[in-house]
């Protein structure tokens, strides 16, 4: 840890007497390259390199040697050879994948699934925050904003298990308030239409207000200049919101909306794991949730590699694609 | 809510602008109005009939008779919930992982964030993008699951630390604020007294960012409280189960939790009361905590933003 070492830092010579070792192969500090550069760099501040190897390691254990794992793919695995000494199998586990009739079940409900979910849970913050920011009344406004915000610190286990027990048919809050308007009670979680429904509005709820505070912040940055401007020009408000606002906070919106779509592959396992029944399988079953039956269940390794390889570069191909589009259409991209 | 967010609007309304309020921004407000009443009800009535749910009779709620008050006020469910052996155990893992999970989290987001903020750092760049990468690609499920086999970590506690421990995402925001807020010539000035890089670290830079440690400590606090999912794949001793785990088998896998009652019928009926005191229950730490933490966790956000 940081605080330990400190003890003996602080008992180290000066660091600016280095400074002078440095400055001897003066000449060479034009020529030496990046390689003196280095050590020069390195001789002087050698507690910043010493600091940065303990979570460099970690970033090279636990996700570049999972990347080079992913080999495992490529390989019939066994335990007993390990991940170098099994045979190479091609593309053999790629191929079951693709031949297997669960192919384009899995991979359709994920991108439906994760379509869904991005096109409803994206209007709704911006709304949300364009909305709020029209109000003057200070109690009301921190009400809402308090109120919306908080489904954000429930767990997902809570939240799920707060659908099942609201859409639980004949006592739940749900049937309710169906029974109220003279509809029949449903079971909606046996029932795999409503499994995208439960999933993406739940989402909707436990995170449209978190996702608010950022379009909020964006349009507290506004120049009130240009309210001004719009005033004179005799905007109402809702012509203000759609001329100063919503251009005003169009960065923010392409910077959220790449990293969604970066993620639409992604889409939380842990949700659609805890939603999911035999029930309503057929469109609840996505390729995480299939990774992880075939991998962690059925101890199937090479063939889960594969599956979830074939996500991850879906998913990185998605977001190169998004970023060059964004680019093109706004001008601004994440790199 | 947040100084940063209704400075504007207080000095907005100062200004005379509601007197000249035209008939169709006033229809348009009262939409506006509307709309954010209709949120507020959405969002609070799940809360509201958990929670009134949770305070009525085991009866009332297996017969539905609960609407949006409580029926036959008891508070059974709670005794239950309190008096549950495997409940307690999980909660007291959550707050060992939550505590510990977060001081190594934070620990080495910073080791990594502060050399990577220095502009005297050669190579960082090259190491920003290598960690920026893991972002975009990840090898995925099986080759980690081999990765923490291979290290021994399956069935132990470090299984749900270690894996997981930095986020690229906090380490964005740590390496901004390093490089934003805090004036190069603070360091210039602690190296000409001979200070070391650690102690410019420990002694300057540290102190000057308890608003950025703090919003990075509350987002690893909150992944690390919620998640049951590296547990679920890791851990098979159950005495090691952090809450989220518990609260997944008794809530929705409906693994029997009320073992001490006898009669059949009020054994099920408890077990579905139990549910909406264990959701209370759990929830109320983090609910408790969260008009404290919110202010910070939004600063976070903006500092996120910003950055882009």
């Amino acid at each position: 840890m940081v605080h330990t070492g400190l003890g003996t830092a602080s008992a180290s010579p000066p660091q600016v007497a280095t400074r002078g070792l440095g400055a001897s192969p003066s000449p060479r500090r034009h020529s030496g390259g990046r390689r003196g550069r280095l050590r020069r760099s390195v001789r002087r501040h050698w507690q910043l390199y010493l600091l940065v190897i303990p979570p460099l390691l970690y970033f090279l254990i636990f996700q570049y040697v999972p990347m080079a794992n992913a080999i495992i793919a490529f390989k019939d695995f066994n335990v007993v050879e390990g991940i170098w000494g099994s045979p190479w199998a091609g593309l053999e586990y790629f191929e079951r994948f693709f031949s297997n009739p669960m192919f384009t079940t899995v991979v359709s409900n994920t991108f439906l699934l994760s379509l869904y979910a991005l096109i409803a849970s994206f209007p709704i913050p911006i709304i949300l925050a364009l909305a709020l920011n029209e109000i003057r009344a200070r109690f009301f406004k921190r009400t809402v904003q308090m109120v919306t915000y908080a489904p954000y610190f429930i767990s997902t286990v809570v939240v799920v298990s707060m659908a099942i027990l609201i859409l639980s048919p004949r006592i739940g809050l749900a049937s309710d308030l169906t029974g109220f308007f003279g509809l029949p009670a449903t079971d909606y979680l046996a029932q795999p239409d409503f499994f995208r429904h439960v999933y993406v509005w739940s989402e909707v709820w436990q995170t449209a207000g978190y996702s608010a505070v950022i379009y909020l912040a964006a349009l507290a940055g506004v120049d009130p200049g240009l309210y001004e401007a719009a005033k004179v020009d005799g905007a109402n408000r809702l012509q203000k919101i759609w001329h100063v606002d919503l251009p005003s906070i169009t960065p923010t919106i392409v910077v959220v909306l790449i990293l969604s779509v970066g993620s639409i592959m992604a889409v939380g396992f842990e949700k659609a794991f805890l939603l999911q029944n035999p029930l309503n399988l057929s469109q609840s079953e996505i390729i995480a949730t299939y990774t992880y039956k075939i991998g962690i269940q059925n101890a199937d390794f090479s063939l889960a590699t594969a599956i979830g390889l074939f996500n991850s570069v879906i998913n990185l191909v998605l977001l190169v694609a998004v970023n060059i589009v964004a680019k093109r259409v706004t001008g601004k991209g994440l790199w | 809510m947040n100084a940063v967010l209704t400075k504007p609007n207080r000095t907005a309304s100062r200004r005379p602008r509601r007197v000249r309020e035209t008939p169709v921004d006033r229809i348009f407000l009262v939409g506006v109005y509307i709309l954010l009443t209709t949120f507020l009800i959405v969002v609070l009535l799940p809360l509201w009939y958990i929670l009134v749910s949770s305070f009525s009779s085991p009866a009332a709620v297996s017969a539905g008779e609960v609407f949006l008050w409580p029926v036959d006020f008891t508070l059974r469910g709670y005794e239950v919930v309190f008096t549950n052996s495997t409940i307690l155990t999980g909660f007291a893992n959550s707050a060992f992982y939550t505590v510990a999970g977060t001081a190594i989290s934070v620990t080495l987001t910073v080791m990594l964030a502060y050399p990577l903020s220095r502009a005297d750092f050669v190579g960082r760049k090259f190491l920003t993008g290598a960690v920026v990468f893991t972002m975009l690609f990840a090898g995925g499920l099986i080759p980690t699951y081999l990765v923490v086999q291979s290290m021994g970590m399956l069935d132990t506690r470090w299984a749900l630390l270690i894996p997981k421990a930095v986020a690229v995402w906090p380490a964005i925001l740590a390496i901004t604020y390093f490089r934003t807020a805090i004036p190069d010539e603070l360091r210039e000035a602690g190296e000409i007294d001979g200070a070391s890089d650690l102690r410019i670290l420990w002694k300057v830079v540290l102190p000057l960012s308890a608003p950025m440690l703090a919003v990075i400590a509350l987002m690893y606090a909150i992944v690390q409280w919620n998640s049951y999912f590296d547990a679920l794949i890791y851990l098979r001793d159950d005495s090691l189960y952090p809450l989220q785990l518990v609260l997944r088998n008794i809530l929705i896998l409906n693994t029997d939790a009320g073992a001490d009652v006898t009669a059949a019928i009020e054994r099920q009926q408890l077990a579905s009361l139990l549910k909406y005191s264990l959701i209370v229950v759990s929830t109320v730490p983090m609910m408790l905590i969260y008009p404290f933490v919110a202010r910070y966790f939004t600063r976070g956000l903006l500092l996120g933003a910003v950055k882009g």
